[in-house]
């Protein structure tokens, strides 16, 4: 837990590790529009293999990436079986039915669609976070943010706000399991079944928690005072971002596959014959 | 011009609805460039509020505080005032902005609007005068309290301040850590020619200063060199330890040895060889070794009758303060 700092980075030095946080955050958010036009399972398939490529010029190792699928495994199951049992085709005949449930065969394609979906959403942010430092996506955000700044929009306190709560994040779960053991000390009780009983269990530790917060709050404002800060105003840096000719080049990338399945999808001047294998 | 200069200053802190705690006394204090000093004082002496005067956090009530001469009631001037005088608080944990090493060492520079370049040179250079350059890349969570304490050092540093003000910055650490830290400092000073003060309630660190302040209850009562340790009682009537080997030499004083004030434990051998070689163990002395229960006393005599050879040759090179 107390990782979550360097988040689940994982150091290497490939290409996608180089690669500008800007041009990452940008290809990660035309890549979730993408999964949403995805219609056809030869869709899915191609953007898979782009996704699989991404992955395997990352270097880092597929099942790590695979981890980040744990957390929305049950997710899936649980969204897959009910689309596969409440499924409606007006047209065809149901596989099997047992009173208000019933199977379709689209059903069944349609809720395969769907876990797909659900995957491909999760894998590539995973592959973000993997190959990029929290540091790296908070001042590639500030930067793609930055055109912001002429409508007054506190871009830099914004970044350095994301920055501190990262920086405290692991802070305040130490001071959490502190206090925590402080109070078991005391004879609190934390492990019972009664959830009223657990919430209220945790309001001696909230409150014990939330002030030293405070306090650690105004000791960073002196430290950071103390340390000439007075906000963007004539603030340099010391890492400005450099995008190089591949960053250009996987954008770019990206942005024709994102047109493919477009064209898959819509089926524009009749190009939906290079999905023959679309079902 | 003295660099930091406080003029009969007055603080107090609100506590409760209407009542205040005196927090400093007209303290009137200067400190110039190059200077090596302890401030020490018990808990609740004002030692860390003359550190928040210092660079401008709070405001002297009466009196004031100057900086090069500009006063830090000036709001306009405190920017210059903390490029100046740069604080390290004790908690490292409280002082980190980012969650690597080097980035959080930019911060200062960063904040005072320097090239790309210059703000790499410093940060480089700074984790070279705390020795932590391999962890330039690391998240601070990885690192032990002495050297989290070395990196809130550096990033003061990397401002290039002229005084550097350690408000405790080795009170929660162990003693392999404030021996890091202090040697550090000292390097600093000797090296950077830049000026110290060091907060602290350690009076082994405070005795390794070129000048020594005393707070008690909100006023300094003492200032002066390493000499003040010959006045012992100025110490213990402030309510502070005395560092060991004074301890040592006033029991021993007290026996009828005579062994000048020591600051450390080398000094402290030394000056005990020369003072029992140099003459017959007076009969008092001698009465107090032959009790048994006393080890202090016990060593000594076995150290005598070692160490003759040595004894003359030290004696040679030794210095009594």
């Amino acid at each position: 837990m107390r990782d979550v700092t360097i988040g689940q980075y994982y150091p290497s030095n490939s290409i996608v590790h180089r690669a500008d946080p800007r041009f990452k955050l940008v290809i990660m958010l035309m890549f979730l529009v993408m999964v949403f036009f995805c219609d056809s399972f030869f869709s899915f398939g191609f953007l898979t293999f782009f996704v699989i490529l991404t992955i395997a010029l990352s270097r880092v190792p597929p099942l790590k990436v695979l981890k980040g699928l744990k957390m929305i495994i049950i997710v899936v199951i649980i969204t897959t079986v009910l689309m596969m049992i409440f499924y409606t085709d007006g047209d065809g005949k149901p596989l099997a039915e047992w009173g208000i449930f019933h199977i379709y065969l689209n059903g069944i394609y349609a809720s395969i669609k769907l876990a797909w979906r659900l995957m491909l959403l999760v894998l590539m942010p995973t592959l973000l976070t993997l190959t990029s430092t929290p540091t790296e996506l908070c001042d590639g955000l500030e930067s793609l943010l930055s055109p912001l700044k002429k409508l007054r929009f506190p871009v830099h306190e914004l970044a350095l706000i994301m920055s501190i709560a990262l920086r405290l994040v692991p802070t305040l779960i130490e001071e959490t399991d502190k206090i925590m053991n402080a109070q078991k000390a005391r004879g609190a009780k934390f492990e019972s079944k009664n959830p009223f009983k657990k919430i209220k269990a945790m309001l001696p530790v909230l409150i014990p928690l939330f002030v030293s917060s405070f306090r650690r709050a105004d000791d960073l404002a002196d430290a950071m005072d103390s340390r000439c800060y007075r906000g963007a105003k004539g603030r340099t840096r010391m890492n400005k971002l450099h995008f190089h000719v591949g960053d250009v080049l996987a954008v770019l990338l990206w942005s024709a596959v994102f047109v493919c399945i477009l064209f898959l999808n819509y089926n524009w001047l009749g190009w939906e014959f290079i999905a023959v294998l679309g079902v | 011009m003295a660099l930091l200069e406080f003029k009969n200053v007055d603080y107090s802190y609100p506590s409760g609805d209407d009542d205040f705690v005196r927090a400093l006394a007209s303290a009137s204090l200067a400190v110039d460039r190059g200077e090596f000093v302890a401030l020490v004082g018990c808990n609740g002496s004002g030692k860390s509020t003359l550190a928040r005067l210092a660079n401008g956090l709070i405001t002297p009530d009466g009196g004031e505080v100057l900086v090069d001469g500009k006063p830090t009631s000036d709001k306009s001037a405190l920017y210059d005032i903390r490029r100046k005088i740069g604080v390290v608080f004790q908690n490292p944990d409280n002082q980190m902005v980012t969650t690597v090493v080097e980035d959080d060492i930019a911060f200062g520079p960063e904040n005072l609007g320097l090239p790309p370049t210059e703000i790499r040179e410093r940060v480089d250079w700074a984790l070279d005068c705390v020795g932590m350059r391999e962890y330039a890349k690391s998240g601070p969570f990885r690192l032990s309290g002495g050297q989290k304490q070395r990196i809130a050092i550096a990033g003061v540093l990397a401002i290039k301040p002229e005084l550097m003000i350690l408000d405790e910055a080795t009170g929660m650490l162990d003693p392999e850590g404030r021996r890091e830290v202090m040697n550090v400092v000292k390097r600093l000073n000797r090296d950077e020619g830049r000026a110290v003060v060091m907060i602290t309630h350690f009076m082994e660190e405070a005795a390794e200063a070129d000048r020594i302040i005393i707070l008690d209850r909100g006023e300094i009562v003492a200032d002066g060199g390493r000499g003040l340790f010959k006045t012992p009682e100025v110490f213990t009537r402030a309510g502070l330890d005395l560092p060991l080997p004074v301890r040592l030499s006033v029991a021993l004083r007290a026996r009828g040895i005579e062994v000048g004030t020591p600051l450390d434990a080398d000094e402290f051998v030394a000056a005990t060889l020369a003072a029992i070689s140099a003459e017959p163990i007076p009969p008092q002395a001698a009465d107090a070794c032959a009790k048994p229960e006393n080890v202090l006393t016990d060593d000594v005599p076995q150290a005598d009758g070692e160490g003759d050879a040595e004894t003359e040759a030290e004696n040679g090179g030794e210095d009594e303060p």
